[in-house]
């Protein structure tokens, strides 16, 4: 149960981050971190206790396998994760170079 | 069971063209063009096909070809239904429309390759969002469509287009990561991603906590996707500052496919639907529906009053949805939900139609003078007809003055929930149509009556192709409310409305063959 609060928390940690922080970089550093937290769940809810991982190969005495569709399913994750990363850094780097700062309260030239 | 083998068509083609077009457009001159022009086209065809044909029983298609092993489905489900070729049709209308419309419009811009491939891949991911049959396919897909809308949002690098993409690109990653919790919660649940087979194992089970937990996530996450009121913040400045024919694509469709398709198929087909969620639901249309409209008569961008009169409309299909689903949990009479749902329904259509339409003249008008503020605009009736005379038919389209399409979705709407015995929601429904024609009279009369209150003498009607596109929208203006007569009705939307108030209609693509 705790590896769970731990991972709700770093949730939160990255929640705080892009709620909090006026640094566009830290806001795409927060979002990371929360979409971490996810993967960290995904990982978790595919584990078993003293589960092996799944490779049947013969001769085998175990029976007991850890889930491998969540861990599938986050390599796809954080290759989705990683093109959201670096098409929201591209764009930072535009931002900066159009307004010459990475303070989000600076960049307000859309309004109402 | 019915296997079609036509059906990945929808993904392939759009995919392949947005592959192609870097690598052979740099080669052969109108290449990009022709090719996007010509897949949506293809891709209209056949769903016209399929309607016409009628669909009875869904039609599936199994990725890999795995069968599935001891009735557990393994293989990625495509799957075919009324519900989806409806929505399939009108991605790829409005998808070949806006496309053509691009010809022209886009030449000002200078890499032509790069926008027609991330237009394909968009459209691509669209479809793929509607066609799935798998909870964790149908993330993917939808990370597709709304990576390749970040990037066209941003499309011309000027100032706005940056901080609006990158406000959309924050709040659609925090949507994405809500979506992606609730899909693993519902894996840890069901142990299963297809969408039927989960639909089964929620049936059978009790009452269950992490459920309705999940269900509230994924409201939350595909409610920022479809911008609904509490979640709205980023579709203004998103969608007036891409642009014209993306914005067209954006608020005609792309809000649709990925926000309101996936919460009417999840929680119609899958999830056993509680009171308290359809109550939920209805709320928060009802709040898009008021709080949309009045902010969008204070605004003086043409564009950005679109897109805040966009959150007002999808308010009115959430809510006769709403409705629906409200009439359905309480065990009310079948044929009102049915007909709240068809008002619903026959909204989402017609939206995409005028609000595409829409936004392609305030593009147009945009093409020419480069003015987006109704403060500075006026008197181009005369300077430009076509395009005066379009977004006329379809300001009054959304309006709801009859014979136009948008009436009708409005008066079935209205004529359910007094039906329902929602006289509030019936009253608040109509006094927002005339808000709504309020703002619009505001916009025609400042962008193509009055006076011309600037030196914009020399300007002509946009070239053939942005014409062509506006005139056929706005004939589909006039011609759509023929779907209210009951034989067309009957054969074009009651299928859409039976898969999905018949559940188990849906679940027959676990049967074997």
């Amino acid at each position: 149960m705790i590896v769970y609060l731990l991972c709700f928390i770093l949730f939160l940690v990255g929640l705080f981050g892009v709620l909090t922080k006026r640094n566009v970089i830290k806001i795409v550093i927060g979002l990371s971190i929360m979409e971490f937290s996810i993967f960290l769940f995904f990982a978790l809810i595919g584990y078993i206790d003293e589960g092996l991982a799944p490779i049947i190969v013969q001769n085998i005495s175990s029976t007991k396998f850890v889930d491998p569709l969540p861990q599938a399913m986050v390599l796809t994750a954080i290759v989705i994760g990683l093109a959201t990363n670096s098409m929201l850094l591209a764009i930072a780097i535009r931002l900066y170079k159009k307004y010459n700062t990475f303070d989000i309260r600076k960049i307000n030239s859309l309004k109402g | 069971m019915i296997m079609e083998p036509l059906i990945p068509l929808y993904v392939i083609l759009p995919l392949g063209a947005a592959f192609l077009i870097p690598v052979i457009g740099r080669l052969i001159k109108g290449f990009q063009k022709t090719i996007t022009s010509l897949v949506f086209l293809f891709l209209l065809g056949l769903s016209i096909k399929f309607i016409i044909s009628g669909i009875n029983e869904p039609l599936s298609y199994r990725i890999g070809g795995w069968e599935p092993v001891a009735g557990i489905p393994i293989a990625i489900y495509f799957i075919l239904d009324g519900l989806s070729i409806f929505m399939l049709c009108i991605v790829n209308l409005i998808a070949f429309l806006s496309g053509f419309y691009a010809i022209s419009y886009i030449k000002k811009f200078t890499a032509e390759n790069n926008f027609y491939a991330l237009f394909s891949l968009m459209v691509a991911g669209m479809n793929g969002v509607i066609l799935t049959g798998d909870l964790f396919n149908l993330f993917v897909f939808l990370e597709i469509a709304v990576i390749a809308s970040y990037a066209l949002v941003a499309f011309g690098i000027e100032k706005e287009e940056l901080e609006a993409s990158f406000k959309y690109q924050v709040l659609g990653g925090l949507a994405s990561l809500l979506i992606l919790f609730s899909i693993g919660l519902l894996y840890w649940n069901t142990k299963t991603l297809n969408i039927a087979d989960i639909a089964t194992i929620v049936k059978t089970g009790a009452y269950n906590k992490i459920l309705i937990f999940s269900q509230l996530v994924l409201l939350a996450g595909f409610g920022l996707k479809a911008a609904i009121i509490p979640f709205h913040a980023w579709l203004p400045d998103a969608h007036s500052s891409a642009p014209s024919p993306i914005s067209s694509m954006l608020s005609g469709v792309l809000i649709k496919a990925i926000g309101i398709y996936a919460i009417i198929r999840l929680f119609f087909n899958m999830f056993a639907i509680s009171h308290e969620v359809a109550l939920t639901l209805t709320t928060l249309g009802v709040l898009s529906m008021v709080i949309g409209s009045l902010l969008a008569i204070g605004q003086w961008d043409i564009k950005r009053m679109l897109a805040y009169s966009s959150i007002s409309q999808v308010g009115y299909i959430i809510m006769g949805i709403g409705i629906g689903l409200l009439i359905l949990t309480t065990n009310g009479n079948k044929t009102i939900a049915a007909l709240s749902i068809f008002g619903g329904l026959f909204h989402l259509v017609n939206h995409a139609v005028f609000k595409g339409l829409l936004f392609l003249s305030a593009g147009a008008v945009e093409h020419r003078t480069g003015i987006r503020d109704l403060n500075k605009l006026g008197g181009l009736s005369g300077k430009m007809p076509i395009t005066s005379s379009s977004s006329l038919i379809a300001s009054l389209a959304i309006s709801g003055i009859p014979p136009f399409n948008g009436f009708f979705s409005k008066l079935v709407i209205i004529i359910a929930a007094i039906q329902g015995q929602f006289y509030w929601l019936a009253g608040i429904a109509i006094v927002i149509s005339i808000i709504t024609l309020a703002y619009f009279l505001k916009l025609q009369k400042n962008t193509f009556y009055g006076d011309v209150k600037n030196k914009i003498d020399n300007i002509k009607e946009v070239p053939f192709t942005m014409c062509f596109s506006m005139i056929v929208l706005a004939i589909l203006c006039v011609c759509l409310s023929l779907l209210i007569i009951p034989g067309i009705r009957e054969a074009v939307i009651e299928p859409v409305v039976n898969t999905l108030i018949n559940k188990a209609n849906y679940l027959l693509i676990l049967s074997e063959i």
